[in-house]
């Protein structure tokens, strides 16, 4: 007969309510890795999208998404020519507030050369950018629709949308929209008519840049990344990184902090629901204490009674993950960051749920074991 | 050393002492205490609060250490200046079923499962221990209570699910403390004809702690301490009562 079942069916209303308080906390645990993991899978998407061997990007930087890398256009050409390279393409990123449909819109734009590397990845919708100005191509996280306009730009050019990406955001979590290089370039450093008046006027050379921010490289099948990135970087104004260590500046250096902040939070609530579980546990104990006593003077072995109290304790987590597992699939659709529940994850969150119950249960062990059965003899 | 000790009897102490504390604050529970209970008797232990008679019942229970003396149970010697047995919770189960003042029915489990959770834990599989469970509380006229929670039993019901469980292991030993105490007069004649059945049936030792003198004519014997110590072991006068 298990005691601990029978114990829990008597006080069900209490064990529920505690469940579903525990399993909030638990879900909010999951949430939070479901954030990180989703921002990492969000933030990795971009520049495995055009899967390039190689990143050039400004000599000392950790660009282009770590931190800003500037690059003349005709990088590209000089890349191009290095014996082993079989695709290149120059890129630009930088992040705008637009608005459309009223709604105000905050995109990553990403200019690439259309026919060449760095282009949107497989369309759900529509067709790639196929004119040189004003059409964009945007993920479909941000509501826009075929055929819709987004005025971009110092003039607020209407850029229309031609295709639809899907899950196509940045680390911030904000839709990744492609525009031909050129007009990201007006977009990023055109300036208001005004202002090239006065320039002009002061005998300064128009504020127009074509500078890139990286250049897309890939290889021909057989040639050695690293032999290839050793050639560019010997030109001393290029450095070139593996597609693995672009992946780890953004991994290190913007979603880290995200990370820790994330980690220490969960911490934290883990910590609360192990006092939690402790308390709700010692609580159920000590209600116990003339059955337990009652239950040695009739002749249960210590076994018995620590087995009632870590099976009660270790039935409440599992309830409480499961139910916060549970709340985080029904609801993890709703929170404005992705939320990736990775089976890893959930594995060893249910490892750490039994490691604090186990450890919870340990105070009320302690009392129960040292509870003297004479106890039952005594009228009360 | 037991040369006296008698084998038919199932309880048998012999200068069987416990005191708490020393030195000032040394109290002497028990003082040279002497008894024997034979199959079949059922014993009146009687006295004054603190006259420790609770003390006695927790000793012979083997849940309170004697301070000196020696003490059988079942024909086996358990204590002498230390407990003999290895495993009294074993020996407990085995040898003595209690029935206490305020049933202490486990309030999560249903009567039969109460009856049920001392038969498992002696080792009886789940379908036996249910038969023999429901068995006793028929035999005890309270099976048709036995999924009831104990909560929702009346005094009387509680502590025949409680004689039940008491019964389940065929103990040849029962200490009963007060167990009349929460218990009309009618009711607890009822439950004293119980044990008196059980006494009779069984060949049974009983020792039963009450302070009700109404109940003492249905005892084989009384035994009467005060403060710790035996005054007197009165013969019953009752018919029903036959020493063995």
């Amino acid at each position: 007969m298990n005691l601990a079942l029978r114990d829990i069916r008597h006080n069900m209303l209490r064990f529920a309510l505690t469940a579903l308080g525990l399993g909030g906390l638990l879900g909010i645990v999951v949430v939070m890795m479901g954030i990180y993991e989703g921002a990492l899978d969000d933030a990795l998407r971009l520049p495995r999208a055009s899967n390039p061997d190689l990143w050039i990007v400004q000599p000392l930087t950790k660009g282009p998404f770590a931190e800003p890398s500037r690059l003349p256009r005709d990088t590209r050409d000089l890349v191009r020519r290095i014996p082993g390279v079989a695709a290149s393409g120059a890129v630009t990123f930088q992040t705008v507030q637009a608005a459309a449909n009223n709604k105000p819109l905050r995109l990553y734009i990403q200019g690439y050369e259309p026919g060449r590397l760095g282009g949107p990845p497989s369309l759900v919708a529509g067709h790639d950018i196929t004119e040189s100005h004003y059409q964009i191509v945007v993920d479909a996280s941000s509501g826009l629709q075929l055929g819709d306009q987004v005025p971009l730009g110092p003039y607020r050019d209407p850029y229309t949308v031609v295709g639809l990406t899907q899950r196509m955001v940045n680390s911030a979590g904000d839709p990744i929209a492609w525009t031909t290089l050129l007009d990201a370039q007006a977009i990023q450093f055109a300036v208001a008519a005004p202002l090239q008046r006065r320039e002009k006027a002061a005998g300064r050379s128009p504020l127009v840049t074509a500078d890139i921010n990286a250049v897309l490289v890939q290889l021909q099948p057989g040639v050695s990344k690293a032999d290839v990135a050793q050639d560019i970087s010997r030109w001393k104004h290029l450095s070139a990184v593996t597609e693995k260590q672009e992946e780890d500046y953004l991994t290190v250096f913007v979603i880290s902090k995200m990370q820790t902040q994330l980690g220490m939070f969960m911490g934290i609530l883990i910590v609360v629901s192990a006092v939690i579980i402790a308390l709700i546990i010692y609580t159920l104990t000590m209600d116990k204490i003339r059955s337990i006593a009652t239950l040695k003077l009739v002749g249960a072995p210590d076994r018995t009674i620590v087995g009632l109290i870590v099976q009660q304790a270790l039935m409440l987590g599992v309830s409480g993950f499961g139910l916060g597992v549970a709340l985080t699939a029904i609801f993890k659709g709703h929170f404005p960051r992705r939320v990736l529940m990775e089976p890893r994850d959930i594995a060893i969150l249910f490892v750490i749920v039994v490691v604090i119950c186990l450890l919870a249960s340990a105070l009320s062990v302690r009392a129960a074991v040292k509870v003297d059965p004479a106890t039952a003899l005594v009228s009360g | 050393m037991y040369e006296t000790a008698d084998p038919k009897a199932l309880i048998e102490l012999h200068a069987v002492s416990k005191h708490f504390g020393e030195g000032a604050t040394r109290v002497n529970a028990l003082v040279d205490v002497t008894m024997s209970v034979f199959p079949g008797q059922v014993v009146g232990l009687v006295g004054a609060s603190g006259s420790g008679k609770s003390t006695l019942l927790s000793v012979v229970g083997c849940v309170t250490e004697p301070s000196s003396g020696w003490m059988s149970l079942d024909g086996e010697i358990v204590y002498d200046q230390r407990w003999l047995s290895r495993d009294l919770r074993r020996l407990r189960l085995e040898k003595i079923g209690f029935i206490f003042q305020t049933h202490n029915l486990l309030p999560f489990l249903t009567g039969t499962e109460n009856v049920m959770e001392v038969l498992e834990l002696a080792g009886a599989t789940s379908v036996d221990a249910r038969t023999r469970a429901t068995d006793l509380l028929d035999y005890l006229e309270v099976g048709h209570r036995k999924d009831a929670m104990p909560g929702t039993l009346s005094g009387g019901e509680a502590q025949r699910v409680a004689i039940a469980r008491a019964l389940a292991n065929g103990p040849r030993i029962i200490l009963a403390d007060e167990p009349t105490a929460p218990l009309d007069s009618q009711r607890a004649g009822v439950v004293m004809d119980l044990l008196r059945r059980l006494a009779t049936d069984q060949q049974t030792a009983i020792l039963v702690v009450t302070h009700d003198e109404s109940l003492f004519d249905r005892f084989d014997r009384i035994f009467r301490l005060k403060d710790g110590r035996p005054v007197s072991t009165e013969e019953a006068i009752s018919p029903q009562g036959a020493m063995a």
